[in-house]
């Protein structure tokens, strides 16, 4: 199991999960340090943006209405974003590649 | 030997935390230094009201970064350490161990201390407040076999406290000294809204409610006197009454401000190469009318970090950050955005009865702040009114059906 991030700065770095169950706990573990997060994950705010490869999108739980419109708040939205707290990990997404989306 | 960092934070909270990360993210070259008084490395506070004392998520969890984060960043974490005083002068502070610590530059992110009850019976065991690891702990282990719980305080901690407990099945009772909850905070329609909710869940909200003190037996907590001469039998009493800010050291250095540390647009104190950031940081907000005011969130920490750093990194950036909260009790979720001090007018968008409506306070017909409950899309779309000050015609604003983006002008 493989998830490749890459970073603002262009960095590509492969993660295997180790026991983290959110996309944003999988990219923090690795030691990257872009994204916020500052709710914690609870879905309060949009501080752990990312953008997912489109042809990984139907693997993943709907988007849910909170997680939508607080995406709205950001200039970066695009097809493949969500909030990286909200994507549990699972063994579907093995190579999934996601972006970490601009600052706002 | 002396030990000196280029940059040494005090707190290591969510402030601290982040001036740390800011620091390192910004490349700055030099050392640095978070020292804190608690045991553990920097985690999330707001989740020991809601779910980590539900047990929803576990201490490992809601730290900020895994413990590796830190050395790997070249950050030393100096934890369990308590500072006894400051000397500017000689840009060294004294800790209560004995131990002296020299600086370049010292960000002090202290927050503050939960507030006491100042009657008798504070002190016995059985009464909490919530600030620490170690206080939810100490609750959560005593909550088993409490059954009638006392929340002392109608504010955002008593009653995020009041519906993990409820939801438990534990009988609470909330105590508010004022005629409503949350007075302070929100507006009338907020309050009335919230003691429904409470009240729907079974917990026994007391507004105007004048305690005597708090009674014991075998130097436990056992019940509450009220000014009537009512006794309200409690196991555990949760105290929700504010917090002092932890500055003592700072101000007997000198530092301008009374209830906290007064700095300015880049968060510099009066004291030199001293910053303050977070819930001690006196500040003129731009939000608050350029009110000099104390702001208690995660927002305010993180963002006043930034400014700080900035600062030190020769990128002076003025504070201009609009606030924004959020507390989550039972199904209902609700977000802050703006600071509704000072409002003379609220505006209610869809109706409480639904679950899901926006208290749009206004000042002079211009929008100040909105309460989002169960209602993402207006808060979301709530910043930019809060932003451009916006002056929206009141019937408009009111209807749920136009969305507020088309009122930000």
């Amino acid at each position: 199991m493989e998830i490749i991030v890459t970073t603002r700065t262009g960095e590509r770095v492969t993660i295997a999960p180790n026991g983290a169950t959110t996309f944003l706990e999988v990219i923090r573990e690795a030691g990257i340090d872009e994204l916020l997060a500052l709710c914690g994950g609870c879905c309060s705010c949009a501080t752990s943006h990312v953008h997912v490869e489109e042809a990984f999108l139907d693997r993943l739980p709907p988007i849910g209405s909170d997680e939508d419109d607080l995406l709205d708040s950001s200039e970066q939205r695009c097809a493949g974003s969500r909030l990286s707290c909200q994507v549990p990990i699972s063994d579907t997404l093995d190579g999934v590649s996601v972006t970490i989306a601009p600052e706002d | 030997m002396q030990m000196r960092y280029d940059v040494l934070i005090v707190g290591a909270g969510h402030g601290g935390a982040q001036a740390a990360l800011a620091l390192r993210q910004l490349k700055f070259a030099g050392s640095v230094a978070l020292l804190g008084d608690e045991p553990d490395p920097p985690y999330e506070r707001p989740p020991l009201s809601k779910e980590y004392f539900s047990g929803e998520k576990s201490f490992e969890r809601i730290l900020i970064r895994p413990p590796t984060f830190w050395p790997e960043r070249n950050i030393e974490l100096l934890l369990g350490r308590r500072v006894a005083a400051v000397h500017p002068a000689e840009h060294r502070i004294a800790l209560s161990d004995g131990a002296h610590l020299g600086y370049g530059k010292l960000i002090w992110a202290t927050g503050g201390a939960p507030r006491r009850l100042s009657c008798s019976g504070s002190n016995l065991r059985g009464v909490h407040s919530v600030r620490t690891r170690a206080d939810a702990d100490r609750m959560l282990a005593e909550t088993i076999r409490a059954r009638n719980i006392v929340v002392i305080g109608g504010g955002y901690i008593g009653l995020e406290a009041a519906a993990v407990l409820a939801k438990i099945g534990k009988h609470v009772t909330v105590l508010e000294a004022m005629d409503r909850v949350l007075a302070r905070v929100a507006g009338e329609p907020l309050s009335r809204f919230y003691e429904a909710e409470h009240q729907a869940h079974g917990v026994d909200i007391r507004l105007n409610a004048q305690m005597d003190c708090l009674i014991g037996k075998d130097g436990w907590v056992s019940g509450v006197r009220m000014a009537d001469g009512s006794i309200l039998s409690a196991d555990m009493v949760v105290v929700g009454i504010g917090i002092v800010p932890a500055v003592e050291p700072l101000a007997t250095a000198g530092a301008a401000g009374v209830n906290g540390v007064e700095v300015d647009q880049f968060c510099r104190t009066s004291l030199p190469d001293i910053y303050a950031i977070g819930d001690c940081a006196i500040h003129a907000n731009p939000f608050a009318s350029t009110q000099k005011i104390r702001l208690e969130s995660v927002q305010n920490a993180n963002d006043q970090a930034i400014i700080a750093v900035k600062h030190i990194m020769g990128e002076p950036t003025p504070y201009h950050s609009v606030p924004w909260f959020w507390s989550n009790q039972y199904d209902l979720k609700l977000q802050t955005i703006g600071l509704n001090l000072g409002y003379d007018d609220i505006v209610m968008r869809g109706d409480p009865a639904n679950r899901s409506f926006t208290l749009v306070y206004l000042n002079q017909g211009r929008v100040i702040a909105l309460d989002c409950v169960n209602s993402v899309k207006d808060y979301v779309q709530g910043k930019a009114l809060v932003l451009v000050h916006a002056t929206p015609d009141k019937s408009r604003l009111s209807n749920c059906e136009i969305p507020l983006k088309t009122l930000a002008t």
